[in-house]
């Protein structure tokens, strides 16, 4: 579905992505790992368009991602959940939600209607609040409208920053609930975590992001017991 | 029957995005934790981070055996050795030792990739498996033991030797799959024979042959005397051991478990690629290995890539049998030639034994190889007419087959040298 190879991009003059190449299969729950600064926010960004591509290839269902604007990367079909939720906190949860939705307001009427009650369904807090504003809302609750608001595009790969950020640890286990509950529907999911084992926990591979560069990759569960990978970001050490 | 369909059966395009992925972070691993490889890089100006297509393989240093020696043993090692739960090693029967290590994944990943193999050559989880490899430093008993173990069969850990026992086991237990070298396959067979057991009257369906080359014929000969279908695999110690390449039932060619080994097929002259489907030594780089990567290790093993697309609806490319070793290539004419190419030829050919030697002098600065091959008495019988239409076709058949002509003489049959074990078939008379 997505194809990256050898991508290279930064701000101005400071090289972030060092060649990266990664892909995600249709169904696919693929987490990138890494610590603070890694990059992963940045390749997330790049993938999106919000950041300019200064080499490499960006493939999504073989179309070049690499000159094209953010809105054209979500009407291809890739949607991005950013880092902090970033809700329209004065707008009202269904608004938030219509907003998310806009591209399929111009092609079929009542398709933005019966997406939201999809939603619904998936996050029925997120009915109960409706009519509330957006800010009003918990952490927990902020994240699912978040998510909610990316799925309104009908998305088929999702793209997730750090979904567990600020969040207590029962929250976060039902955003990564909710999240094996998408890929049960058929969607495609690209996570984007610090919190490594609980990514790795649901995912089915995993690359780990180190200063800009992919240091290793591989099945999940493989790299869960990968000792490098436990000492550094499992907080695992070798006395164990 | 697929172990891991999605694995054995990718499109190209698919695989070739994973192997350059897995390959990106070899290199980088390598350069990282193995002073030798770090060296390497260093002395030819390459720039670990700066390889971006499969393409660039070439631009990689070759890694030999001898590379493996002088590193023992945990030199070449990529992860501490805390680090690492398993040690084999090669048995140094031409030189020193070599030692290789796993880590926990790397054991998960070679029972997967052996339960493949096994899976690709009819083994199922209800069989019953007879494991007559040693168990030791040798790689063999314990790689196939863990991939049976892993794809659920019964496994009879029996090691190799004490034939007759063997036997007892396979008709007590009744062992439907045996696993050894074919070469102790037909002894099994041979011994059986002998005590008058008969072959029917046992439970056993499937055979898989390795750690050492054999033939077609050799696979026949098999299949009638034990009554199975035999199937060849294929590894090495150096790069995991058995599991990196098997015969579906097919029985055409190995399929090359590709996600985990990039393998290469060069001139070992020139050592630049051969055209693609032309026979050379097979160089394996390793894309998933922890704690034992190799970087294009040179294998000495002759083989030709099948990039046609196989029955069996795998689409990972298949390499032939192992076709010869490098140190038994002759080179005539310019031409790289392999005596087990000329065998495969004297054996498609009626009336000839499979006996030969092969000439090579010099005449007048130019190369000069004759073939002394053994044929049925009958023929010296027969007109001299039938004699030299017998040696005109073995000739042709040579030329196209070898790509160089080669001269042919008959001799009678039982006059050319016996040999016990690993013969001496060439005799190079050039002073070079």
């Amino acid at each position: 579905m997505l194809k990256v190879r050898n991508l290279e991009a930064g701000y101005g003059k400071l090289r972030v992505l060092k060649r990266i190449s990664m892909h995600i299969d249709p169904g696919e729950i693929v987490t990138i790992i890494g610590a603070n600064g890694a990059g992963k926010t940045t390749l997330l960004h790049t993938i999106s368009g919000l950041v300019k591509v200064s080499s490499g290839e960006i493939l999504f269902k073989n179309n070049d991602l690499r000159r094209i604007t953010p809105e054209k990367t979500v009407a291809a079909g890739c949607s991005l959940v950013p880092e902090g939720r970033l809700v329209f906190s004065t707008m009202t949860v269904e608004e938030n939600l219509i907003l998310g939705g806009y591209i399929l307001a111009k092609k079929k009427k009542g398709a933005v209607d019966d997406e939201i009650c999809r939603v619904y369904e998936l996050f029925p807090v997120l009915k109960e609040r409706a009519r509330q504003l957006a800010g009003t809302l918990s952490g927990g609750e902020q994240q699912m409208l978040a998510m909610g608001r990316a799925l309104m595009a009908k998305p088929s790969l999702i793209m997730m920053d750090e979904p567990s950020t600020g969040l207590a640890p029962l929250i976060v286990k039902s955003i990564f609930k909710v999240i094996q509950q998408l890929r049960e529907e058929g969607n495609t999911v690209l996570l984007v975590e610090q919190n490594a084992k609980a990514a790795l926990g649901i995912a089915d591979r995993g690359y780990v992001l180190e200063t800009g560069k992919i240091i290793l990759q591989g099945v999940a569960d493989d790299l869960l017991q990968n000792r490098d990978v436990q000492r550094a970001y499992l907080g695992r050490e070798m006395d164990e | 029957m697929y172990w891991e369909e999605s694995r054995e059966c990718m499109n190209r395009e698919d695989l070739e995005q994973l192997q350059l992925e897995r390959l990106q972070s070899t290199i980088y691993r390598v350069a990282t934790h193995v002073p030798f490889y770090r060296k390497r890089f260093k002395e030819i100006g390459l720039d670990p981070d700066g390889f971006r297509s499969l393409g660039e393989l070439s631009s990689l240093p070759f890694t030999v055996k001898d590379d493996l020696r002088q590193n023992y043993p945990y030199g070449l090692f990529a992860v501490p050795l805390r680090d690492v739960v398993r040690i084999h090693s090669s048995s140094g029967t031409t030189g020193m030792a070599t030692v290789v290590g796993y880590t926990r994944n790397d054991i998960k990943n070679w029972s997967n990739l052996v339960a493949r193999v096994l899976t690709a050559a009819g083994v199922t989880k209800d069989d019953v498996i007879q494991i007559a490899f040693g168990y030791g430093l040798f790689t063999g008993g314990f790689g196939l033991h863990y991939g049976a173990e892993r794809l659920g069969a019964s496994v009879i850990p029996i090691s190799s030797g004490n034939t007759k026992r063997q036997i007892q086991i396979m008709q007590d237990f009744k062992t439907t799959a045996l696993v050894c070298t074919p070469s102790y396959a037909l002894m099994i067979a041979d011994t059986m024979l002998d005590m008058g057991i008969n072959v029917n009257g046992l439970s056993l369906k499937w055979g898989l042959f390795g750690a050492e080359p054999w033939s077609e014929a050799m696979r026949t000969e098999i299949n009638n005397k034990l009554n199975i279908t035999a199937t060849d695999n294929y590894g090495l110690s150096e790069v995991m051991g058995p599991g990196v390449a098997g015969e579906c039932l097919e029985c055409n060619g190995l399929h090359i478990n590709e996600d985990h080994f990039l393998f290469e097929i060069i001139n070992p002259n020139t050592l630049k690629p051969v055209e693609p489907g032309e026979v050379g030594e097979l160089v394996v780089t390793t894309l998933t290995k922890e704690a034992f990567p190799v970087i294009r290790y040179r294998t000495r093993d002759l083989t030709r890539l099948i990039t046609e697309p196989c029955g069996c609806g795998r689409t990972n490319y298949r390499m032939t049998r192992i076709l010869g070793r490098t140190d038994d290539m002759l080179i005539i004419k310019g031409v790289n030639v392999f005596p087990t190419q000329i065998e495969n030829v004297l054996f498609e050919i009626e009336g000839t034994e499979p006996h030969y030697r092969i000439v090579v002098e010099r005449e007048n600065h130019q190369d000069k190889a004759t073939v002394l091959v053994e044929v049925v008495e009958s023929i010296f019988f027969d007109e001299m007419k039938k004699q030299r239409q017998l040696v005109d076709k073995i000739k042709k058949q040579l030329a196209s087959e070898l790509g160089v002509s080669v001269d042919v003489k008959l001799v009678e049959e039982k006059t050319l040298e016996r040999f016990e074990g690993k013969g001496q078939r060439v005799i190079d008379k050039r002073e070079l």
